[in-house]
C-alpha cells in the first residue's frame, strides 16, 4: 500500500507528513505539476502556504494539474487527506464543505489540542472509535470553518462532522466546534489539526498515527 | 477595458479584520465611524466580460463567504 504526498511550491509539512506515512506502508511525493498520481492507493494534501496563499487561502492549488488527478482520483473512491492547507484546498476545490476563515482573534495559532472523533467509519478515522479524543496540533491563522445555515444544516444532518474540538478547547471559533469533515461518501476527509505532527513520543503525542492506519485499515477490507 | 473587482466577506460573516480596524478608532479620536467590513480589491484588464465574469465565479471570489461587484475603471 502507498500513500501519494502532493508537494505545491509553499507547502511546508510534506516532509512530516511522508514520514507519517512511511511509519504505516509506503509513502512518495507527489509534485503540484505532475499530471499523473503514479500507482499511490491513497491521497494526502498537506499543510502549508500553497503559492504562497494569495488571493485565498487554498484558492489558486485547486487548479494544479496533479489537484485534477486528485478529483478523478476522490471521484473513483479514492481516499484523500487533506491537513490544514491541504483541507484548505479540498474545500476551495468542492470536494468537502465549507471554506476556512481567518481565526476569530486574528492571531496565529499553535497548541496541542483535544480532538473528538465524532464518525470513527471514514476512510482516515477507522482506527479510532466515536468518542475517541485524540491529542493532536493545531498550527494556523485561517482556520475558523464555515459553512452558511443551509449548508451547516446539510453537513451536521448527513453526519459529515468527523472530528470536533474537544469541548471548551475550540481555538479559532469554528462553527460546531467542527474540526474535521468529509464528503458525503466518506473517502475524502479534511481537518485543520496536524495528525503528521502527534507521531513520535518525542513530541508528546501519537495519536496521530490514527488517521494514517485508517486508511491502511480500509484499503485492506476493500 | 480595465475592470476592478470588489471583493467582501458576506454580510453576517465574523470579520475579524474589520474589527481590529474598528478596535483602533477610539485611539484615533474617531467617533462616526462603525462596521467596518476589510475586502480586497482586483484591478485587471479584460476583453470578454463574460469571460472576466466566469473568472470572478471561478478563482476571484469563493461565492459561499464573499460578495463581489464588477466596476469599470476606464478603457
Amino acid at each position: 500500500m502507498k500513500f501519494g504526498v502532493l508537494r505545491f511550491p509553499g507547502s511546508c509539512d510534506e516532509v512530516d507528513a511522508l514520514l507519517a506515512c512511511r511509519r504505516v506502508a509506503d509513502a512518495e511525493i507527489i509534485w503540484h505539476g505532475d499530471d499523473d498520481l503514479g500507482d499511490v492507493d491513497a491521497v494526502v494534501v498537506p499543510g502549508g502556504f500553497s503559492y504562497g496563499d494569495y488571493l485565498r487561502v487554498g484558492s489558486i492549488a485547486r487548479f494544479a494539474p496533479a489537484m485534477e488527478r486528485v478529483l478523478e482520483f476522490a471521484a473513483a473512491g479514492g481516499p484523500v487527506l487533506g491537513i490544514c492547507n491541504g483541507f484548505q484546498v479540498l474545500c476551495e476545490a468542492g470536494l468537502l464543505p465549507g471554506a476556512l476563515l481567518p481565526n476569530e482573534g486574528l492571531r496565529f495559532l499553535c497548541r496541542q489540542v483535544g480532538v473528538e472523533v465524532v464518525d470513527a467509519e471514514t476512510a482516515w478515522s477507522g482506527a479510532s472509535r466515536t468518542g475517541d479524543v485524540l491529542s493532536i496540533p493545531v498550527k494556523h491563522t485561517t482556520g475558523r470553518w464555515f459553512a452558511p445555515p443551509d449548508l451547516l444544516d446539510e453537513v451536521e444532518s448527513n453526519g459529515q462532522v468527523v472530528f470536533r474540538y474537544a469541548s471548551g478547547e475550540n481555538p479559532n471559533g469554528s462553527l460546531n466546534d467542527i474540526a474535521g469533515v468529509r464528503n458525503e461518501r466518506g473517502n475524502v476527509v479534511g481537518l485543520m489539526p496536524h495528525p503528521e505532527h502527534a507521531v513520535d513520543p518525542l513530541t508528546g503525542s501519537t495519536d496521530g498515527l490514527r488517521l494514517f492506519e485508517s486508511a491502511v485499515r480500509a484499503l485492506a477490507v476493500t | 477595458m480595465i475592470a476592478r473587482v470588489l471583493i467582501k466577506p458576506k454580510d453576517g460573516i465574523l470579520d475579524p479584520q474589520g474589527k481590529a480596524v474598528e478596535r483602533a478608532l477610539p485611539t484615533l479620536g474617531v467617533t462616526s465611524v462603525s462596521e467596518v467590513r476589510v475586502g480586497r480589491m482586483v484591478e485587471l484588464h479584460y476583453e470578454d466580460r463574460a469571460e472576466l465574469q466566469s473568472l470572478c465565479e471561478k478563482l476571484l471570489v469563493n461565492p459561499l463567504i464573499e460578495d463581489y461587484e464588477i466596476e469599470d475603471a476606464g478603457e
